[in-house]
């Protein structure tokens, strides 16, 4: 029966919204019973199984119901377990949950299909924590695979599902190795260059190209090299790309990574390149190395920060397309 | 051949999205006075309401409704408890039998006074559906994905529908007068708050009447030339939410054709598209010119609103064919489509 008491109004200068001055509740809930076919559907649920009936035709219905809905017949006596793992058809998103919803952070209601079943279970969908008023997750999407989440007491209702969750589809598996490298003697002599603020190569005894980082060896001959070249810290762009993602060692995003051929390199080297807006770096732009302070210099490449613009002509395309 | 009946006068208050502090009963009362006033009787030979006893929250809530209307001496009465064009489709059969000529119709609900997203759940399969408190936007939302996921429409294209029918709202002296959509954040995603009707309390009266009775009552008769009512399964799950069947189906019996206006008892945006799309109605047919529910929603009333404001353009001579249509349960489960001429019949 509903509780009833005399209408109240609100205080003057009471603002938000009045409280209820009348509650209509049935105390101890309302039983209902339920039949064979809901009652075999909530015993099984009960029992952390999701069950659906099978139509004459065949079809299977979750929930089940006592007649086939699209010809009014009767449904078999043949219960049939379906997923629980479940294709949600269709979602709505909460992203203000009510008093009565059964989750108090965002979440999705959606239709789930589940696997092995004709139609669909309407049931709350879990997605982890959001904030109150969150959008939707972009991962959240018709077609997503979800199974439910049972609630440890269960007493024989809908409620026995607590929520559908996610299928589990990634894992995050944290990694790290140590190792201790050394660089080889090209290297080393390479670095120590740096160290001076010189940029050093070797040049080829067969094509007498110079390369830069220097390896000990022409990549294009196969041969040994041993002549050292010092080569100036200017050069010419041969091709870059514009990166979006952050980077510690870039300025800013977007960057640019771009191949330096230096003046006098057979060999183009790989670098940043900035103190110029990303969309106006061009293949051909002439640059220099912006180094950092001596005082800071140490025995490695990133004594160089980047490659700066500086004011020459562009070098034409036919002089550095074999760099490429 | 079904008798000829016609909606023969139509009155609504002025809609209110607050409570005005007046009961249920007080809102319906001066309707009834209006729309007997209008038509010169006192008494009718049917009276047939549509109301919700969960709106007011106490048990046969109607009976003190039958106050308004007189009902002493005793008076031959009926009540729906949903809207009142499932009233007034009860009135018309009673109508059919032959032995009346006149009937009242009438529907109110006062939402308002309570939390009618949660009155709604009440509504709903108490085994599956209202256990888990799901309330009706949240079910409109599953809806509109489901549409938009089928047909391509986009958030935008929902957004069109609020922004004409708000602003149509406006030329009508008896809807809230809401302003144009605005804003980013949605109430339940994928519906934003314009998308969902307005909170409104209200009512509404027809009166139907019969061969000459109407012509007798009324200049210009709307005349009710098909009307038919069709359900489809409750669990939401069996359907494909996409489309609106009981719609079409209910159309076609109707014989849903040549429609100059029609009013759609759409109360999100995207119920209007797929009603549209079910019913056939085509870019040369004007919808919801009232505003429709996204400007005034009374609950009870609002599918009879749609009914009497398609019979008023046929009253005031602007159109001669008209549509009225009517819904009710979760998802467009039940759909009344009620087709009016303006050509003589009977
Ligand atoms: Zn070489």
């Amino acid at each position: 029966m509903p509780s009833d008491t005399a209408p109240v109004e609100n205080a003057p200068g009471d603002t938000g919204p009045p409280e209820p001055n009348h509650v209509l509740e049935f105390p101890g809930g309302y039983t209902r019973s339920v039949g064979p076919v809901i009652g075999r559907f909530f015993s099984e649920l009960r029992d952390g199984r999701l069950v659906g009936v099978r139509t004459a035709d065949g079809r299977v219905l979750v929930p089940p119901s006592e007649y086939d809905p699209q010809t009014g017949e009767d449904v078999t006596d043949e219960f049939v377990e379906v997923g629980p793992v479940g294709t949600v058809t269709t979602w709505s998103w909460v992203a203000h949950p009510a008093k009565e919803h059964p989750l108090d952070r965002p979440f999705a209601w959606a239709l789930i299909r589940p696997d092995g079943a004709d139609t669909a279970l309407l049931h709350a969908l879990d997605l982890g924590i959001f904030e109150e008023g969150a959008k939707p997750p972009k991962f959240l999407r018709t077609g997503m695979r979800v199974r439910p989440r049972w609630r440890a007491e269960r007493t024989g209702g809908i409620g026995d599902i607590e929520c559908f969750q996610p299928e589990v589809t990634m894992i995050n598996a944290p990694t790290r190795l140590e190792y201790r490298l050394k660089g080889g003697q090209a290297l080393r002599r390479f670095l120590e260059g740096m160290s001076e603020g010189r940029i050093l190569g070797h040049r080829c005894p067969v094509c007498e190209s110079v390369i830069v980082p220097m390896k000990g060896l022409c990549p294009r001959d196969g041969v040994p090299t041993t002549e050292e070249v010092e080569l100036p810290d200017t050069g010419t762009v041969t091709t870059f790309a514009v990166n979006n993602i952050p980077d510690p060692r870039a300025p800013e995003v977007p960057f640019v990574s771009a191949y330096v051929l230096l003046d006098g390199a057979g060999l183009t080297m790989l670098t940043l390149v900035a103190g110029i807006p990303a969309d106006q770096v061009r293949m051909g732009m002439r640059v220099k190395a912006a180094w950092r302070p001596r005082e800071e210099w140490e025995r490695t490449m990133g004594n160089i920060k980047w490659f700066e613009p500086i004011d020459e002509p562009d070098v034409p395309f036919e002089e550095i397309k074999d760099f490429m | 051949m079904p008798r000829p009946v016609a909606v023969v006068a139509f009155a609504q208050t002025e809609h209110s999205g607050e409570d005005r502090g007046m009961a249920e009963i007080e809102i319906l009362a001066p309707v009834i006075t209006e729309i007997k006033e209008r038509t010169g009787q006192k008494q009718f030979g049917f009276t047939c309401s549509g109301s919700c006893d969960y709106l007011a929250g106490a048990p046969f809530a109607f009976v003190s409704a039958l106050d308004a209307i007189g009902a002493w001496p005793p008076i031959s009465e009926s009540h729906v408890e949903m809207d009142a064009a499932w009233a007034l489709y009860e009135a018309w059969v009673k109508l059919q039998h032959g032995d009346i000529d006149t009937a009242l119709v009438y529907g109110f609900g006062k939402s308002s006074q309570g939390n009618l997203r949660a009155v709604l759940t009440q509504q709903l399969d108490p085994y599956h559906l209202a256990p888990l408190g799901i309330d009706a936007v949240s079910l409109a939302a599953l809806q509109a994905r489901a549409y938009m996921e089928r047909s391509g429409a986009k958030e935008d294209d929902l957004r069109a529908v609020a922004a004409r029918s708000r602003e149509a709202g406006h030329g009508n002296p008896f809807a809230l007068h809401l302003p144009a959509p605005e804003g980013d954040d949605y109430d339940v995603a994928p519906l934003r708050p314009y998308d969902v009707a307005p909170v409104t309390d209200g009512a509404a009266a027809i009166v139907l009447a019969a061969g000459d009775r109407a012509r007798e009552l009324c200049e210009r008769p709307a005349w009710i030339t098909g009307i038919d009512h069709r359900t489809e399964p409750h669990a939401p799950g069996v359907r494909d939410l996409s489309r609106s069947d009981s719609a079409r189906v209910a159309g076609e019996k109707a014989g849903a054709t040549g429609i100059e206006v029609a009013e759609l008892h759409a109360q999100y945006t995207h119920e209007e598209l797929i009603l549209r799309e079910a019913l056939g109605l085509g870019e040369d047919t004007v919808v919801n010119p009232s505003g429709g529910p996204l400007s005034a929603n009374p609950m009870m009333a609002a599918g009879l609103i749609r009914i009497g404001e398609a019979a008023a353009r046929v009253h005031d001579g602007s159109a001669s064919r008209v549509l009225g249509h009517a819904s009710s349960g979760p998802c467009l489960q039940q759909n009344l489509v009620c087709v009016l001429s303006g050509e003589n019949h009977g």
